[in-house]
């Protein structure tokens, strides 16, 4: 424990890099996602198509996903959260779309009848229902990014990985101590933090803790 | 076309490309057989034995949090670069899918198929071969596409610390910014990829549809 103590500062920035990656990838991820999910939870056969894509383009190792957009988009934090946000969708979308089809019929012909118009019921009714799925979604979706992110950093998009690779470039192994214990408990806190907002929500919601 | 000329690049440099191709391919099938050779017991082990079984699930949580470049590189000060770090790397991201959904499968055999076994007076040995393990299957399977996945992705990284495989031309390609090696890396690397997906995903569905 020579190089930590003394570069504290340099950790601190490498993950605000991270967490800028992370948030921004899953943040446009979840919009995009949001509007997919809802459009495809009430057509059966458009969501198993898409479930179905998903699961194949997410087994897309994160390499050679990010090597596949740099002849598009350059090297740098555009192909990477472009990338990253690639695979927020892929498991966002399979949970928002199970969130929605989770609301019973019975609730949505009551909002019906109540006069909603398809907007508000989205908003007040089936949003609400659906949110401790979204947040399961969130959860598995910013664990996987903070890990496959550190990846990023090869392609110039800075974040904890830079601590890794220079590790490696200099044969320093404190330094990919550093940078993957570091990383490792960003993703466990996240999944700590998110897991028992989503056991909350669905307490809250009357439903049964999964 | 970059397609056209990473195409071209392949057929004139065959010989390279398919020692890296089949270099990758064998981390991969050393990796996840020697990964399934360790957990599969080890679930089977633990799965009846509650707090053991909580042990080794936290422990396969935790590694699982660990990002494969932080694992890839972390082997370096141990072994050095080459081919045998890159394969314990891969081993280690290749045990806790597997391990897991071993113990997930053989928790969620039916209690009265066991108690039913027991009655018949079939021994344990019997009760393994004859009823957990054929049970259990599906859910081995599941742990063996994840694993692949994993493993796959991770043998790309294995280019950083000297394992070889597809992930050099990504190394190079990145390194001269040419983009048609760049993609002699990648295509295949993600070829390989959802092949794997598929197949096991097939796999699984013929075993669960035989119960």
């Amino acid at each position: 424990m020579k190089w930590v103590p003394k570069h504290l500062d340099r950790l601190l920035e490498a993950l605000l890099e991270h967490l800028y990656l992370v948030f921004s990838s899953v943040g446009i991820a979840l919009v995009i996602s949001l509007i997919v999910g809802i459009w495809a939870a009430r057509r059966p056969r458009s969501f198993a198509a898409i479930v179905v894509l998903t699961g194949i383009l997410f087994a897309v190792p994160s390499l050679a996903l990010f090597a596949l957009l740099i002849p598009v988009m350059g090297i740098g934090a555009a192909p990477a959260i472009t990338g990253l946000a690639a695979y927020s969708l892929m498991i966002l979308i399979r949970n928002i779309g199970m969130g929605f089809q989770a609301v019973p019929r019975d609730v949505l012909e009551a909002a019906d009848g109540m006069g909603y118009g398809t907007a508000r019921r989205i908003w007040e009714v089936e949003l609400p229902l659906a949110m401790p799925y979204i947040i399961g979604g969130i959860r598995i979706a910013m664990v996987t990014v903070i890990g496959i992110g550190t990846v990023a950093a090869y392609i110039n998009a800075g974040g904890l990985g830079v601590i890794i690779f220079e590790g490696i470039d200099q044969r320093f192994p404190e330094k990919i101590i550093a940078g993957g214990l570091l990383t490792s408990f960003l993703a466990l806190f996240a999944d700590y933090f998110f897991a028992s907002f989503e056991k909350l929500l669905r307490r809250r919601s009357g439903g049964k803790a999964a | 076309m970059i397609v056209i000329d990473a195409m071209s690049w392949i057929f004139n440099n065959s010989g390279v490309f398919f020692n890296a191709f089949n270099r990758h391919l064998l981390m991969c099938v050393l990796s996840l057989g020697i990964g399934f050779v360790i957990a599969v017991p080890l679930g089977f082990s633990v799965a009846r034995a509650p707090r053991a079984a909580f042990a080794v699930i936290n422990i396969a949580g935790a590694l699982r949090s660990i990002p494969s470049l932080a694992i890839l590189s972390a082997t370096m000060p141990f072994l050095g670069i080459g081919l045998l770090p890159s394969i314990i790397a891969l081993v280690v991201l290749a045990v806790p899918p597997l391990l897991l959904n071993t113990i997930i499968g053989i928790r969620e055999i039916d209690t009265s198929v066991i108690d039913a076994a027991n009655g018949m007076g079939m021994s344990a040995g019997q009760m393994l071969r004859e009823i957990e393990l054929p049970l259990a299957v599906p859910s081995i399977l599941s742990g063996v596409r994840t694993s692949a996945i994993q493993v796959i992705g991770g043998a790309a990284l294995a280019s950083f610390i000297g394992g070889g495989g597809l992930g050099d031309f990504i190394n190079a390609g990145i390194a001269i910014m040419n983009m048609p090696r760049l993609l002699v890396g990648a295509v295949p690397i993600a070829l390989l990829a959802i092949f794997a997906e598929l197949a096991f995903s097939a796999l699984e569905r013929v075993f669960t549809q035989r119960r």
